[in-house]
């Protein structure tokens, strides 16, 4: 298949970036997205053009490394789908595909499609994980885990960290990762202990850094790959104002 | 406290109470502007009844003007960070899921904000049709439903009311269901009876304020003794 392609380039942080259009010919259907984009990329490659710069890892839908904003939507058309796990054949032969980076401050662009996610990074730092003493590793069943709170906490940590919800939201509000983040760990027994107080320091690392204010139209949602559901904001919401209520009341 | 106060879900709690208390209000003064089929004079001594209430009537405007002042002031200050937190925007935008009335919440809120204004100064200050403000009925009591149908009799002025109340009726067709996600009361269980419960109770308000405009212009509703 062919394809024209719409794509952002941007050098790097401190330069303005514009939308540059290139030909995608050739293009077998059952190429992943990111494979048809090295395929663009060895064609300007050979004809001395800069390759267009994104992220990728995995490759296989679990590291939350790739990102793009395909047609305006993060990961592309496919629900419940990594970029790197959308197929060509999602597409027709003829489209024109416009492909850019994550839009947040939060996030800002390194270079083309690339894009500095740190903030995530300094969000977990702030409270996301459960103090332990080191030692041997503790028996797995030492602690029995109901099923009911085994498959919320296991839905949850299934956040990949990619930013697709950032980049959906309206607002560029991370509340969708940071409510799978907080609900996950105030889910399990090993997380009540620190609960409060690291509902309170994630969501004001992630204020700090400048996300937007959730006002709740579940983009975030309908673009995560791994299908987070919004429940997880009205329950770190719940956990917020149980945190405070000392406070407030 | 004051963590509480700056922090983006705080502000979002203060949004869905403050919401949820004006959206009390308009309830029950729907109840009390619906006497007006009950006739002039069971509506007249209503509002006489309130007026003779000082006590009860202004520390009652005084607490609904600082919760419509908070709601205002709380939801700019978000909506200013909101656009800072994309300061460049994609050059093809999509929407997956999100609704056109919470995509429209500032505007509608700013629509909702000029009629409250413009109803005060018609009903409450008595500029808008000075003419019907200041008239007495047979028992010397102000006339509140005689200002009520003389000016609804203007279709303009109708067409305003109307078109305020639906403007109204979208800002809490998304308001209702959203309050409960900001508190922290939406579970997925319960999101269809909530999305249901909101339109629902929109529509209701919609209605249930929009009946006294139009059973005016109808001619259902006119003054005594004045036949069609
Ligand atoms: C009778 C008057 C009003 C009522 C009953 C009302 C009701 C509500 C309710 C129930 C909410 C939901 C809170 C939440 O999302 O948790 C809300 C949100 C909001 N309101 Fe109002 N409101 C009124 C007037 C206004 C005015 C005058 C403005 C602005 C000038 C305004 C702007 C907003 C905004 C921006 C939101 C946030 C929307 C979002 O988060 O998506 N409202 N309102
Ligand atoms: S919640 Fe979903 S979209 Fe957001 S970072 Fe996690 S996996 Fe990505
Ligand atoms: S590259 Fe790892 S999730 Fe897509």
């Amino acid at each position: 298949m062919n394809l024209k392609l719409r794509v952002w380039r941007q050098k790097d942080a401190s330069k303005a970036g514009k939308i540059e259009e290139y030909e995608a010919k050739n293009i077998n259907p059952h190429m992943s997205f990111l494979e048809m984009l090295d395929v663009v990329n060895e064609g300007l490659a050979q004809n001395g053009v800069e390759p267009i710069a994104f992220d990728s890892d995995c490759r296989e839908g679990i590291c939350g490394m790739c990102s793009l904003v395909i047609n305006g939507i993060p990961h592309g058309p496919d629900r419940g789908t990594a970029t790197c796990q959308l197929h060509m054949r999602k597409f027709k032969d003829g489209d024109t595909i416009t492909i850019e980076p994550w839009r947040a401050k939060a996030f800002p662009v390194v270079k083309d499609l690339v894009t500095d996610r740190s903030a995530f990074d300094r969000i977990i730092q702030a409270g996301g994980f459960v103090s332990v003493n080191t030692g041997c590793a503790p028996e797995a069943n030492a602690i029995p885990i109901g099923k009911h709170l085994a498959d919320p906490a296991m839905d949850a940590a299934a956040c990949i960290g990619c930013g697709a919800c950032v980049a959906a939201c309206k607002n560029a509000s991370a509340m969708l990762f940071v409510a799978a983040k907080v609900s996950h760990l105030a889910l399990l027994p090993q997380g009540q202990v620190e609960k409060a107080a690291r509902v309170q320091k994630m969501v004001a690392a992630m204020d700090r850094e400048q996300f937007g204010n959730c006002t709740n139209q579940f983009e975030c949602e309908a673009a995560c790959p791994k299908e987070i559901s919004v429940s997880f904001i009205s329950k770190m919401n719940q956990e917020y104002l149980k945190a405070f209520k000392g406070d407030i009341l | 406290m004051s963590n509480f106060l700056k922090s983006s879900v705080g502000r979002k709690s203060v949004m869905a109470v403050t919401g949820l208390l004006l959206f009390g209000f308009v309830i029950i003064h729907m109840i009390g502007n619906l006497q007006l089929f009950l006739g002039q004079d069971a509506l007249n001594d209503y509002a006489k009844h309130l007026v003779e209430m000082p006590l009860l009537l202004w520390p009652a405007r005084v607490v609904l003007l600082a919760i419509l002042v908070t709601h205002i002031f709380v939801s700019m200050s978000l909506a200013k960070e909101n656009r800072v937190a994309r300061p460049v925007r994609y050059t093809q935008g999509a929407t997956i899921q999100a609704s056109y009335a919470s995509r429209t919440m500032v505007m509608s809120g700013i629509i909702i904000f000029l009629f409250i204004v413009y109803h005060l100064l018609h009903f409450t200050f008595g500029k808008i049709q000075p003419q019907f403000y200041d008239q007495l009925d047979a028992e010397g009591r102000k006339d509140v439903y005689g200002m009520i149908v003389y000016g609804f009799q203007n279709i303009y002025v109708s067409g305003a009311y109307v078109t305020a109340m639906a403007v109204l009726c979208f800002h809490l067709s998304h308001g209702l269901q959203s309050l409960f996600q900001s508190l922290g009361l939406r579970s997925n269980a319960l999101a269809p009876l909530l999305k249901k419960m909101a339109v629902g109770l929109s529509l209701f308000i919609f209605i249930g304020n929009t009946s006294i405009p139009l059973s005016i212009l109808l001619g259902f509703v006119r003054m005594p003794g004045v036949g069609r």
